[in-house]
């Protein structure tokens, strides 16, 4: 992972998007206007969110099945990364709905499920730190951690579908799922996932890193 | 050497005076000229080429700030493996 390869690769991608995001042609639709373009930049920090989630549960089984320290590392600070993604995913998608849902906060279904999810994960590094034995912070942590997972996944994919909401392809909302994913949209869009999500990885690569090192020196005091 | 400077000074002042000489008055008309090309492409379409420039040199500050950290993590473990 130490490789420079990836991390080039993924500023490339997010530079593509910045300029292609803002530049190309965009659908031209009702209340959404010009505002369509944060599809490229808001949705992608979800993606990112939920990607470095997956991996991170991954770990966190790696980490049950092994009892290798290194791996509940991995999954904490992928943790830490997709906490940053939903933040930020939150923020700007408020911004976003108050100019085109009306407000900021609109109790829609998805956006209730995702800060349920954001105060699950709060939870999961508010647990970790209440409890000083490094062994066990790291087995409950774990254990956490796949029951966080199991729980977001429904949350953000499966319960905003089940009723009205104002996010689009959820209930009876068309958004602008009902005009598909157009291939120039998809031109930036994938580049923009694959882009942040690497971002995010090498943000979460330098946070293992500094883990490593000062375990290292806690080991030597 | 000091005639050399007499002369360059001279010679700058002469250069000046011949300037002043043929000014020629800028008028309201010469901002509006269109058939004068500037570097227009930048206020066109609503200035959006600014607000990239603005966000790539945004994102270009953050990858460079992140590419720095990653140097100073990779001193500490250099660091701390001669140490060993």
């Amino acid at each position: 992972m130490r490789k420079t390869w990836w991390k080039i690769i993924g500023v490339a991608l997010v530079f593509y998007t910045l300029i292609a995001g803002l530049l190309l042609d965009a659908p031209r639709l009702a209340i959404l206007n010009e505002t369509i373009r944060a599809m490229h930049f808001h949705v992608p920090m979800w993606f990112g969110m939920v990607i470095m989630l997956t991996a991170s549960v991954i770990f966190s089984i790696r980490y049950l099945r092994t009892g290798n320290q290194k791996f509940d590392t991995y999954a904490i600070e992928l943790v830490n990364t997709s906490i940053l993604f939903g933040v930020l995913g939150l923020v700007t998608g408020m911004i976003w709905a108050n100019y085109t849902w009306g407000a900021p906060w609109s109790g829609d279904p998805k956006q209730n499920a995702s800060a349920i999810g954001m105060l699950i994960y709060f939870a999961y590094i508010l647990l970790r730190n209440s409890i000083t034995d490094p062994q066990q912070k790291a087995k409950i942590g774990a254990v956490y951690n796949i029951f966080a997972y199991a729980t977001l996944i429904p949350l953000l994919f499966i319960l905003p579908r089940l009723t009205d909401s104002l996010h689009p392809g959820n209930g009876g909302n068309p958004g602008f799922n009902a005009y598909e994913l157009d291939g120039r949209l998809r031109m930036v869009f994938y580049p923009a996932v694959i882009g942040w999500t690497l971002m995010g990885v090498w943000l979460t690569e330098l946070r293992i890193r500094l883990s490593f090192i000062k375990s290292k020196i806690d080991e030597e005091d | 050497m000091k005639k050399i400077k007499y002369i360059l000074v001279f010679s700058l002042l002469m250069m000046s005076l011949g300037l002043s000489a043929q000014k020629t008055e800028i008028v309201e008309e010469d901002y509006a000229n269109d058939r004068i090309e500037m570097a227009d492409a930048m206020r066109a379409d609503g200035k959006i080429y600014v607000l990239v420039a603005i966000i790539v040199t945004l994102f270009i500050g953050f990858t460079l700030y992140t590419v720095m950290t990653e140097r100073k993590v990779k001193k500490l473990e250099k660091s701390l493996k001669e140490r060993e």
